[in-house]
Formats: structure tokens, sequence, C-alpha cells
């Protein structure tokens, strides 16, 4: 046989046209394990370490690989996970924990105490590089007794063991750990949660298997890969044209047309995750009645309705009824004409507007921008006139962190541990690089609940301290987000009111 | 020897500025990475101990210094936000970025020329009115409103493309390195060598159309005003037919002004990568930018920018060289 110039080329390019066309679906073709379509990369498998490890929208992941000292359900109460028990002495001078039996890593190997201590040191050690390092160095001196750990309680913090199903809360594997050194962990990591990682693209996918020693549930599904599809438009093709399986955090009108179609069903709960405008203890905002009519002027429900195709629960404090703290007594109305009457108190009016700058992103949470356009307008009503700067969230943290922010600034907040001290603790207490308004009352009132032993007292004072932010406007909150999940027909998903979308969470049926 | 060792210098000059300025620049642009990754109950010392653990307690000379004795070394830090080594985390990606822009090239040059041909052939006709004004609408719809054309048109309504990734996760290709397509061609892997190019159709695609009008429009230019010279009108007299005398005579001369324009938008073409690699989910060095812009981490923005500093100066010089090896009268100075 001889080859001319012509039928190679010609070969080579029926070839290439086969290949286009027919190969895609013949690739397409997988087994039937679960396609999720992911809104976030995954940058690093360490939970514990670097920024990642305080990045909620990827908890999921994580808690899919690894288990936490304490696990969480998904309407935010806690239940056993790698401890089966904990609790405080009488004195609260020491901690006491029980380590599961029969809880295996990935390779096998059985998850023992000292995995946990080790993991709870690492945690605590300064030079370790865990971001939550100042809750978990407040234990140590750790003694184990067969599957017991003791520890001395170094400085009393009411929330720490919510901590232990929060944040860097997660058991990793000592001997291995050691073995491997960090950059081996990150090759090829192990936990012993009920799906262990089979292969990871960064940037492209991470393919799941079950672990077979896990010490729960079996997960529904063999194999899950999860696609890291960072672009919402994308996401909505995915599911659409069937490549995934479900997606997540689409746009709410998207949500809204996907799930009427046959194929596809969608889920969407409220999550622990809020929009607020922070307010700055700076001029105008130190007149109490720009604040106050600032927030009364807002309605919130017109703005969910409107811009959020109604997904989203106006709140009136930093707690979201999930949260233990949260008081359904304290509420802020929509009430343009007093907010215009406590203007006029201080000298204000549409014809005299107060005025000042309002910081916002634009698209880092839904219809941020969009909500502040609307807010802006309802301001303008009634006396108040604010200018809207768009930046960065990057630009946001650190104005936040130098306490540069505008008079007004949007921003998000999730607290999945459901604690007061991580939603009105941080936000409102003026040493915390987090906190935008630092007036002495709010330190005065939240200082002495940092290390309050009795729960009911502590969660009674958080609650007064919301009544206080709300009754002197001292931050406003907007709206508890709901999270959209859209799946095809034949799957259900446990929504978690954490927002942490798990791979064990997705069942047949 | 003096010109390549000018050319040299040069490119290092070239370089030493690139790297100053996208230190500085870097660094004054807003955004603090330790800002963004400080715990909500970070003290004032927790946060300084962030910021020396990765060394942004210095002063940005000092910083840059540092930087740069790594970078002599080949040691281009540790990012951030992946907490790797940058140099393997963009050598490893550039592989993919190139074989999309070298696949949005090809696509590119094989529609530019065809419609040029064509647009030459019938010309002062109907199909030359046409293909002018599809070479307009392909400049001015950009590469990524392409991309999310194609997303829904061939990857939803009519699903035949997939529309993320670079490969699909169910293969596993234990290749020695990351020039996947290559290498499966290389290996006769043709599996995977289909499967790579139905994920990187689509972009690809949409890089190129905006780019083959350009070269349409350059190479029918050219080709019309060689058409019109007395050795292209000598072969017409001998009896050779239009699209002979084209395509023998007239192409190798009219290529040469399209061919610079080639290497100029290939560099473009790269930096195009940027968005429609984030489109597509495709794990190319453009998507890699992405998140190291949104993490402000910052060795690995340098990385990156200056391996597109690299490329591009690349680019420029092979295609010099290729512009003097097929113009005789640039060979010999």
């Amino acid at each position: 046989m001889t080859l001319s110039r012509r039928s190679v080329l010609g070969t080579g390019a029926a070839g290439l046209a086969v290949g286009l066309t027919g190969l895609p679906r013949l690739a397409a073709a997988q087994d039937d394990g679960l396609t999720i379509a992911y809104n976030v990369n995954l940058p690093s498998f360490d939970p514990t370490v670097g920024p990642s490890a305080v990045n909620p929208t990827i908890q999921g992941i994580y808690q899919s690989i690894f288990d936490q000292f304490i696990a969480q359900n998904a309407d935010l109460s806690f239940r056993p996970g790698l401890l089966t028990d904990w609790g405080w002495t009488d004195d609260n001078t020491k901690v006491q924990m029980t380590v599961r039996e029969g809880a295996t890593w990935h390779n096998g190997d059985p998850v023992t105490p000292e995995d946990v201590v080790w993991s709870l040191e690492r945690a605590g050690d300064p030079e370790g590089g865990n971001p939550i390092q100042f809750v978990w160095a407040k234990i140590g001196n750790f003694q184990i007794d067969g599957q017991t750990i003791t520890a001395d309680v170094l400085e009393y913090d009411p929330t720490l063991f919510k901590w232990m199903g929060f944040l860097t809360g997660y058991v990793l594997p000592k001997a291995y750990f050691e073995e491997v050194g960090p950059e081996g962990f990150e090759e090829a990591p192990i936990g012993s949660g009920p799906y262990m990682v089979d292969r990871f693209e960064r940037n492209a996918f991470i393919r799941l298997k079950a672990h077979p020693g896990y010490w729960g549930d079996a997960p529904d599904f063999e194999t899950v890969t999860i696609k890291f599809v960072t672009d919402a438009s994308s996401r909505v093709a995915e599911v659409e044209s069937g490549q995934s399986d479900l997606t997540l955090e689409i746009p709410y009108e998207e949500f809204d047309r996907l799930r009427e179609q046959d194929a596809l069903e969608g889920t969407s709960i409220p999550v622990s995750d809020i929009g607020m405008i922070f307010i700055n203890d700076v001029e105008p905002m130190n007149d109490p009645n720009v604040r106050k009519a600032m927030h009364l002027a807002i309605d919130k429900q017109l703005i969910i309705d409107r811009l959020l195709s109604g997904y989203g629960v106006p709140i009136s404090t930093l707690q979201t009824p999930e949260y233990v703290a949260y008081d359904p007594s304290i509420t802020v109305d929509y009430d343009p004409d007093r907010a215009m009457e406590l203007l006029a108190e201080s000298g204000y009016g549409p014809d005299n507007p107060v005025t000042f700058t309002i910081q916002t992103t634009r698209g880092f949470k839904p219809k941020d921008y969009e909500m502040i356009q609307a807010i802006v307008g309802l301001w303008r009503r009634v006396g108040i006139e604010a200018e809207i700067e768009v930046y960065e969230i990057a630009k946001h943290y650190e104005l936040r962190a130098a306490d540069t922010l505008a008079p007004a600034a949007f921003y998000n907040w999730g607290n999945s541990v459901g604690d007061p001290s991580t939603s009105t603790g941080f936000t409102m207490f003026g040493p915390s690089p987090h906190s935008v308004w630092d007036g002495q009352e709010m330190i005065d009132m939240i200082g002495p609940l940092w290390g309050e032993a009795y729960e009911e007292k502590r969660i009674e004072g958080y609650k007064a301290v919301d009544r206080k932010v709300a009754e002197d406007a001292l931050v406003i909150p907007i709206l508890q987000y709901v999270q959209p999940i859209v799946h095809r027909a034949g799957l259900t998903v446990e929504a978690q009111a954490s927002g942490a979308l798990t791979a064990q969470a997705i069942k047949r049926g | 020897m003096q010109n390549a060792i000018l050319r040299l210098l040069t490119t290092l000059v070239t370089l030493f500025g690139v790297a100053v300025v996208v230190f500085v620049v870097i660094r004054l642009a807003p955004g603090d990475p330790i800002a963004m990754m400080l715990p909500p109950g970070a003290s004032e010392d927790d946060i300084a101990r962030l910021r020396a653990n990765y060394g942004l307690d210095r002063s940005v000379p000092a910083q840059f210094g540092i930087w740069l004795s790594g970078v002599v070394q080949g040691d281009f830090g540790t990012s951030i936000s992946l907490r790797q080594d940058v140099g393997s985390l963009v050598l490893g990606r550039l592989p993919a970025t190139l074989e999309l822009a070298g696949l949005a090239l090809i696509l590119a040059i094989l529609l530019g020329t065809t419609l040029a041909v064509i647009g030459t052939l019938r010309r002062q006709r109907m199909a030359e009115s046409a293909v002018d004004l599809w070479n307009g609408m392909m400049l001015s719809i950009p590469d990524f409103l392409w991309g999310l054309i194609f997303i829904v048109l061939l990857g939803v309504v009519v699903p035949l493309f997939p529309i993320s990734g670079r490969i699909d996760p169910s293969l596993n290709p234990d290749y020695a390195t990351n020039f996947l397509l290559l290498e499966s061609l290389v290996r006769l892997d043709f599996r995977v060598t289909a499967d790579l190019l139905s994920h990187m159709f689509l972009p690809a695609l949409a890089l190129a159309l905006p780019l083959s009008a350009v070269i349409a429009q350059v190479l029918k230019q050219s080709l019309k005003e060689v058409m019109h010279l007395d050795y292209v009108v000598l072969a017409r007299a001998k009896g050779f037919t239009e699209i002979t005398v084209l395509f023998r005579e007239a192409l190798r001369n009219a290529v040469l002004p399209t061919l610079t324009l080639v290497g100029v938008q290939f560099t473009f073409l790269i930096g195009g990568t940027v968005i429609v690699e984030k489109l597509f989910s495709y794990e190319g060095l453009g998507n890699l930018a992405i998140d190291a812009v949104i993490n402000r981490d910052l060795p690995l923005i340098q990385g990156i920018v200056l391996l597109f500093a690299v490329l591009f100066i690349a680019t420029n010089l092979i295609v010099d060289l290729t512009y003097a090896a097929l113009n005789p009268r640039l060979r010999h100075g």
C-alpha cells in the first residue's frame, strides 16, 4: 500500500472530524457515579492551615474526605464525629473527649486517640499555620487513657467544642502525615471521611471513591466527580446539558427556570450566611438618628422579592433563626415615615440630605450591587444621599482590617457554627480585626461574654447585645441568603444550613 | 553574532523591567493577602506573625531583592493560596495553555486563509462582500462571548461537546509530560487525543474566530495587491488557472505581512485565554491567573506575569526568525 500526501491529509482530516464529533459522546459516557459542578476551586488539601482552611465555601469538599472532631447536623446542631463524647469537668479546668472505636483512615490504619491529640497540638502550635490557632491553643497537656483523652484548660473558651465542628476542626492522620510530610500530604491526602481521593487535577476536578472502611453510613455513590466550574453561567450549562448531575450557587432566575424542566429538580434552603451593612464609627454615622433612619428606610422584603426572586429571609439582627441566640422579638420594621422624623430631628430631609459613601462589591454575592442601588434609592426618598463606591472583596478585607472602611459598607457574614460569638461577637467587638463599629459600650457588653461559663447567661448576654445593636442601629442586617441547588430528577439532597454541600448528602431516589 | 548578543541583552533588560513593574504594581494594587486570611479573633500579634510568615513585613525593595535573587536561582517562591512552589505550578499549567493557544492559532489560520482565498478568487463579487461581512461579525464579537454562544449552542442545545475541563475525569493518562495532546499523538493514544480535542475545540474556536477575521482581512488585502504584480500576470499568461496562480505564485509573497501579524496576535491569543479558560473551566495558566488575582496571591501573580512576558518575547523572536527565513532580503542583515 502506498501513501500519498493527499490520502494522509484526507485520513487525518476525517479522523479529526470523527474525533471532534463522535468521541465527545463516548467520552461523556461515564459510569453511574455522581458528577457535581462545584462553584469554587479546591486550593489545598490540608483543611487546617493556610487561607483555604477558613474558606467556608470549600468545607463541603473537606467534610467529604475528612472527619471533624465533632460532626454537625443539617440544622447546625452537633452530633458525634470521631469524638463520641466530649465535655468539661465541673470546674471547667479540664476537658474530656472519647475517641470513636473502629474508625479507619483511607489507608486502612485505625484512627487512634494519638491522631486526635496530634491534630489538636498541631492546630494549637503558633508556628503551625492554623488560622484558628488562637482557639486550639486554649487547651494543652493532653493525657491518653484508652480511648479517652483529657486535657488542661489553659484559657476557658465556651465555644471550644463548637469549633471542633467548624473551621479547621479536622482530624488528620499523625503517622501518615509525619511519613509523607506536608507536600506529600498535598499530593496524596488521606482522611477518615466517607470518601477518599482517587484523583485530583487542580483547577479541573477531583474524583472521589467511597471509603470501604467508613465508620458511618455508606454513601450512596461509589464514585463522585467534583468539577470545579467557577463561572455561574457555565455551571448552569453543565447541569442543563446533563454533563453534571448537580450544581449550586447559580442565579435565582436561572434556578427558577431550570427547576421547571422535567429532568431537573431544585432544592433551596436558608443558609448561615447573611448580607449586612457595616457602619463605621465616623461622621455622619456618629449621629444615632442617621443610623436608625438608614435601617428604618430599607424595605428588605421588597428587595428580596424584586431582586432575589423571593429567595432570602429578611433579618433584623446578626442571628438567623437557626442560631442559638436568635431572638424573634428583636425586629426593626420598615418605617420610612419614622426615618424621616429622625432625620428631621438632626436637621436632614429630602431637600437637605445627609451624605456619605457606601461601599459594595459587585458580583461577589448575588445582586450585591443591585441591592445597594435599591437601598440608596429608598434612602433618597427619606433624605439620605449615599454615593456608591464599588470595590473588590480583597480591598474590603484590607480596609476592614485597617478600620478604614467608608461610613457604610455592604458585606456578607457566614457563621455555620451558629454561635453568637462568631456572629455578633466578632462583628461588633471593637478589638476584633473584623469589627467596624468600635464603640466602648459594645466592648463592655461583649467582653465578659467571651469567657462566660454559664451557657444560658452567655446566650442571654448576646441577645441583650443584639437588642442594643438593633436599637442603636450599629449595624444593618439585611437578609439571610438562600442556597439554590439544582440536580437531575431522581436525586435527593440533604441541604445543610451551614451551606456546605457534601458528597454523602446526595442520595439516589 | 553581535546582533544575537544585543538581542539577548535587550531581552534581559525587558524581563528585568517587567519584573520591577509587576512587583511594584502588584503591591500598590488594592488588596492585602494577609487581611484576606485573618481569622475572626486574630490579635495584632497574630496579624504580625502571619505577615512575617509570608515575608510581607519587610520593605518593598527588600522583598523585591529576595524574590529576584530567588528567581535568578530558579526559585519563584511559594504560592500563598496553594502552598506550592510557584515555578512548578506555572510550568505545570503552561502546556495546557500552549496547546489551547496552538490549536486556536491553527484554526484561525485555516479559517482566515480560507476566507482570504475565497475573497481574493471571488473579488468584487457577492462572495467577497460576504467574506467582509463575516469578518466584521467575527471581529465585533469578543472571544468570551463566542465562548458563551458555543456553550449554549453546542453544549446545551445540541450537546456535541463537553463544556468544561481539559480531559474527561474517567480518563487517566499516565503521561510523562503535561503536553497531553502532543504526548497522546506520539503514543498513538487516540482515545485521549480525541477527548482532549473535544474538550479544547469550543474554547479554541472561541479564541480563533476573532483572530481568523484579522488574518483574513490582512491576507486578502496582501493577495489583492500581489495579484496585480508582473510575475503573477506572467503566470496567468502562461495559462495557469487563477487558483494555481494564487497558491503557487501569490500566496508565498503575500503571506509575509500576515506572518508578522499572526506573531503579534498569538501573544494576544495567549492573553485571551485568561477569560476563555475560566469560562470553560480549562485547567490552564489563565484560569490559574484569575484565581491568583482573586486571592491576592502575590508570588503566583508575579510568576505568571513573568512567564507571560517570556512567552511574548519568545514569540516575537520566533516571528522575527521565521520572517527572516522567508524573506531573502532580510536573511543577510
